[in-house]
């Protein structure tokens, strides 16, 4: 007991001891009840048992209760630290000990009391055991002390309302007069904790923090801290009123820039940085403050800066070069966070003759930084080689090195994503590239990233001159690795096995071995891949090897139980599954501060499936089918009209469904049974109108139009509608939203809304496009060659293309490289109905853009429809 | 359903507000490691680390990614720490990623000073140990519930005011020292 704190002890044994000292604790808690108090030794317990709390001890309730109790009695002593433990204890064991309540009392009269050096202290004690009900009995004692003179009363008082407005907001809400005067008090902290408290209040109620930053910034703060919230909250209601840089709150902020202190400066400095839209003007001033705080004796400042500027560097590296010179000086800080944010700073600033040298003093200390920090140099790598897309090679060597490197999982990934996309965006660098990520899976722990380059190689790996040399790698996993990465290093092996006839027999060997495995998964897969592969055929090994299903998961999912629920005699109909939507090109990740989330990845429904439940849900569309496909919402007013209404097309095996979600944007105005009339130009058959029951004040709703597409014409695949939206007003109170009795009704008219060729076509992503298109075969393939006169780059015609017909580009077509006069896009996708559609342009650069338009699908009709729709 | 989607989405935006919400809570935590890495004192302010498990997992790679350095500030595990180390103590207060930097030195440098002067300028792990009501009191002054409370170390140590009878150990004189540690011995010994 004596060695209370003893390092040794604690070592030798250290549950034992805990235990051990915990009993003595309780035990020895009794001495409180001695007569009369021995302050020094009640203070040692006191300190003991908040010592033994802090180091993560847990006490039972029953003892803590009975410590509690204990502890009680010792407010008979004056002895000052005493009492100040015994506030901290309560504060400590408050939610472990029961009945704390009972100290209410004492802790009241010393609040109110005399000492000043109590009253602080047993405010913040006291509002840690008050619930809402004792709030309110304090409350005369709570406003009392928010405006007291002693500054550690007031702000205590202070803090602890703020902590209670989580809990008991309506009563602290009552205070704020008294917050008002608090801060207008001379003391700096009292003025802060006044100011947060106040906006905490108000922070909904966006006409008061406009007026009480008025009287603030008018009147000038004592307090750097509380100049900072002023800076925080100014900045926030610019962003939310979307006020322009004229605003005298802007001004404020850029004059907070030739504050005294430093605090202030850099929260200013900050805040512009971080403010949307800023011209490079608006940021200059920002930028040099900045740049003076590069060369502080203190590292806190330093980072602070240079983390700034790294962001300032993102959007705007232009306005950053001035401190390149700056920022070089930081690039050997001892402080390597420092260095490292300079180094990543002055790639995105600096000219292309600087990297390898940035890139040579990065890699002599890269071991030394933190996780977090690497990942912000490979996300710099990885902006620069979008950049500079001839340093690819330095880059891949820096890369290669780093994947050999200890590193976590973020860390690893961010590599590896880095090495992808210089893959994908430079053919040249493919087969290093490959090389370097053969190797990290020889040894890779993280399941994830195994796979995802297990996949990788099956798809660039058999279009490579030497495609044997990674069947090796790629065996070795199915000898080593977790099911998971064997089952992804089977598929990987069936693309090779499909794509080169030469490695087909040993591919077929390999494949007959993964079929005694040990795991369901990837004897399933071997056996399928091993009967597809031995039919030898082109089409069947373009189904099922390359390309893959494009349903949606969720989707399919939802047939499949369906199927079973209705018991029939027909085969599953996989066109009856909705399309999975194609995602527009993996989203490249910002390089943001380095912050890591903790949420875990959860697998979200699309925007489609979400549609799908939706209209699933209103029983006149039960009938439709699956839900083929939903275009992106079109606006059908100017904004800032009276009514904003925007509209998405549903398409259907046979039906067309258009959602109108309409906004009513006056406040004296209810307006009952929307519904928007349609007028088709062509041989559409307007069936039913849904309308949308109430659309009050601000709340959207959303009425719907119910189309027959023409079924004897199959190739009416455009027609334009004039809308109009039809309803029923009753005029209201703006105040209270109470309607008149009696309404009237009226109409709006909507612009006109087309529906195009690319509404009855989804995009499919074929990774293998050469495999699909041969898949499809010849028997319906048509060619026409046109003339687009008002193109003017090859650039502009592919943009509109995939645009206008609402295909997928595979194999990276959309992309035209550079300084050349022809290129070939390939589009994919599926007709309405559920028939594949490939389309190949081939397009010429001369005076204006030729294209010849080569379109093949399992049905006639539709290739005739899409050449018609170019022409 | 389309309802329940509306408002996922609402509560998607509020938590992005959430993040910048001005807001007094700045502090997430103060630590006081020893030379090995072994906690002499933490307080949390809120749910970032909720068990102690994680808390010590904290600490220990905070400790191994700073006790080798001296840079006085590193962002580890999206958290930005300001830190400081005197003879075999480390101190930290750790705020978000978001939060001023300088603010948050504000503390550390409050709570330094604030015992450097209560103990005297003996920060070490001894000096601290006897007299870690002083700390624990100081801390408490400084930060309540992740707001910062006060910086101004003349006040902190104005109002933990040990004084009388209570006067920190190193304050007494040498014979107060020695009679005291033969009536209470286990004030006194044992570090």
């Amino acid at each position: 007991m004596i060695k209370k704190f003893d390092k040794k002890d604690e070592e030798s044994g250290k549950t034992g001891v805990y235990v051990f000292q915990r009993l003595t604790c309780c035990l020895q808690a009794r001495i409180f009840n001695e007569t009369p108090i021995n302050p020094r030794r009640c203070l040692h317990i006191l300190t003991k048992i908040i010592y033994l709390l802090n180091q993560g001890e847990h006490f039972g309730t029953t003892e803590a209760t009975e410590a509690f109790f204990a502890m009680t009695r010792l407010f008979q002593s004056n002895d000052q630290t005493l009492r100040r433990m015994c506030y901290l204890t309560i504060k400590e064991m408050a939610n472990i000990s029961e009945d704390v309540i009972i100290v209410t009392s004492s802790l009241t009269k010393d609040m109110t009391g005399k000492e000043d050096v109590y009253r602080g202290p047993a405010i913040r004690a006291l509002c840690r055991i008050t619930d809402t009900t004792m709030l309110q009995a304090i409350e005369r004692y709570m406003k009392q002390a928010i405006v007291d003179k002693v500054p550690s009363v007031s702000s205590s008082a202070l803090v602890s309302s703020l902590h209670m407005v989580k809990m008991s907001y309506d009563v602290v809400k009552r205070w704020v007069n008294e917050a008002q005067e608090a801060a207008s008090s001379d003391n700096i902290m009292v003025q802060y904790h006044a100011l947060g408290l106040l906006y905490h209040l108000r922070k909904n109620d966006r006409l008061a923090v406009t007026k009480m930053l008025n009287k603030f910034t008018k009147s000038g703060l004592k307090s750097p801290f509380a100049y900072c919230m002023l800076i925080r909250i100014a900045s926030k209601l610019l962003d939310e009123t979307e006020g322009g840089h004229d605003s005298p709150l802007f001004d404020f902020i850029e004059g907070c820039l030739r504050n005294k202190n430093e605090m202030v400066v850099y929260e200013a400095a900050s805040a512009i940085v971080h403010m949307p839209n800023c011209t490079a003007r608006e940021l200059a001033p920002a930028v040099s403050v900045l740049q003076l705080f590069c060369s502080s004796p203190k590292a806190a400042l330093r980072y602070a800066a240079v983390r700034t500027l790294n962001k300032v560097a993102m959007k705007h590296p232009s306005a950053v070069t001035a401190c390149n010179l700056d920022l070089e000086n930081l690039i050997t800080d001892s402080n390597r966070s420092i260095a490292t944010l300079a180094i990543t700073t002055l790639l995105k600033t600096g000219s292309e003759s600087s990297v390898d040298r940035l890139m040579k003093q990065i890699s002599s200390f890269v071991s030394e930084i933190s996780d977090e920090f690497k990942v912000v140099v490979v996300q710099a790598i990885s902006a620069l080689c979008q950049k500079y897309p001839r340093k690819h090679s330095v880059m891949m060597n820096f890369l290669s090195n780093m994947l050999r490197d200890d590193g976590g999982f973020e860390y690893k990934r961010a590599i590896v994503d880095c090495i992808i996309s210089i893959i994908e965006e430079n053919p040249e660098s493919k087969e290093t590239g490959l090389a370097h990520l053969c190797e990290f899976i020889e040894d890779c722990e993280h399941t994830v990233l195994a796979t995802k380059i297990l996949h990788l190689l099956g798809k660039e790996g058999p279009r490579t001159p030497q495609p044997s040399k990674y069947i090796r790698f790629i065996f070795n996993r199915v000898v080593l690795e977790s099911e998971a990465v064997r089952a992804a290093a089977v598929s990987a092996l069936a693309k090779f096995g499909a794509q080169n006839d030469d490695l087909l027999p040993s591919v077929l060997v390999l494949m007959q071995r993964c079929m005694m495995d040990s795991d369901d998964e990837v004897r399933d897969r071997a056996t399928f891949y091993m009967n597809v592969l031995q039919q030898k055929q082109k089409a069947l090994n373009a189904a099922y090897i390359f390309n893959g299903l494009s349903v949606s998961i969720p989707g399919l999912e939802k047939s499949l139980h369906q199927y079973t629920l209705e018991p029939t005699e027909k085969p599953f109909d996989m066109k009856s599954v909705p399309l999975v939507t194609t995602p527009i090109t993996e989203q490249k990740t910002e390089i943001a501060p380095v912050a890591t989330s903790k949420l875990p990845e959860k697998l979200a429904p699309s925007r489609q499936d979400i549609y799908q439940e939706q209209l699933a849900s209103i029983p006149e569309f039960q009938s439709l089918g699956p839900l083929f496909k939903s275009s992106d919402p079109v606006q059908l007013t100017e904004a800032e009209t009276e009514y904003v209404v925007r509209c998405i097309k549903h398409t259907f095996a046979r039906h067309m469904v258009f959602q109108f979600d309409c906004t009513n944007t006056l406040n004296d105005q209810l307006l009952q049974k929307v519904v928007v009339q349609m007028e088709p130009s062509e041989a559409y058959e307007v069936e039913h109108y849904i309308p949308a029951l109430s659309l009050p004040y601000s709340q959207p709703g959303s009425c719907y139009t119910l189309i027959r597409l023409p079924d004897d014409d199959p190739t009416a695949v455009s027609c334009t509608f004039s809308c109009t939206m039809k309803y029923l007003v009753r005029d209201c109170d703006p105040n209270t939203g109470e309607p008149d009795d009696d309404g009237y009704d009226d109409e709006y008219v909507l612009e006109d809304l087309e529906v195009t060729v690319a509404d009855h076509i989804q995009k499919v992503l074929k990774p293998n496009f050469g495999a699909a298109w041969e898949e499809v075969g010849d028997e319906f393939e048509k060619e026409e060659t046109f003339a687009l006169a008002s193109v003017r780059t090859l650039d502009e015609a592919v943009n509109n293309i995939i645009s206008f017909l609402g295909m997928q580009p595979c194999e990276r077509s959309e992309k035209v490289p550079e300084n050349k006069n022809s290129h070939v896009l390939f589009l994919a996708g599926v007709f309405r109905g559920g028939h594949d559609v490939l389309v190949r342009a081939r397009l010429a650069l001369a005076d204006g853009v030729t294209m010849q338009v080569t379109v093949r699908s399992s049905e006639e009709t539709v290739v005739d429809v899409i050449l018609a729709s170019v022409g | 359903m389309h309802h329940d989607c509306k408002k996922k989405k609402q509560y998607k935006v509020q938590k992005l507000f959430l993040m910048s919400e001005p807001s007094l809570y700045t502090v997430k935590a103060v630590l006081i490691l020893d030379n090995d890495g072994e906690r002499l004192y933490a307080k949390y302010y809120d749910d970032t680390y909720p068990t102690v498990k994680e808390q010590k997992a904290f600490e220990k790679n905070i400790f191994n990614k700073t006790h080798r350095t001296d840079s006085e500030i590193a962002l580890l595990e999206g958290l930005t720490v300001v830190y400081k180390s005197n003879i075999d103590l480390f101190f930290y207060v750790i705020g978000s990623s978001h939060e001023n930097e300088l603010m948050l030195m504000a503390v550390l440098n409050c709570l330094f000073d604030s015992l450097s002067q209560m103990l005297r300028k003996n920060v070490e792990k001894r000096a601290l140990l006897e007299n870690m009501e002083g700390l624990f009191l100081a801390v408490d002054e400084i930060v309540d519930g992740g707001v910062i409370l006060e910086s101004d170390p003349q006040q902190v140590v104005h109002r933990v005011a040990l004084r009388g009878d209570d006067v920190p150990l190193t304050e007494q004189t040498v014979t107060q020292v020695r009679t005291t540690s033969l009536l209470y011995p286990s004030l006194c010994c044992g570090v």
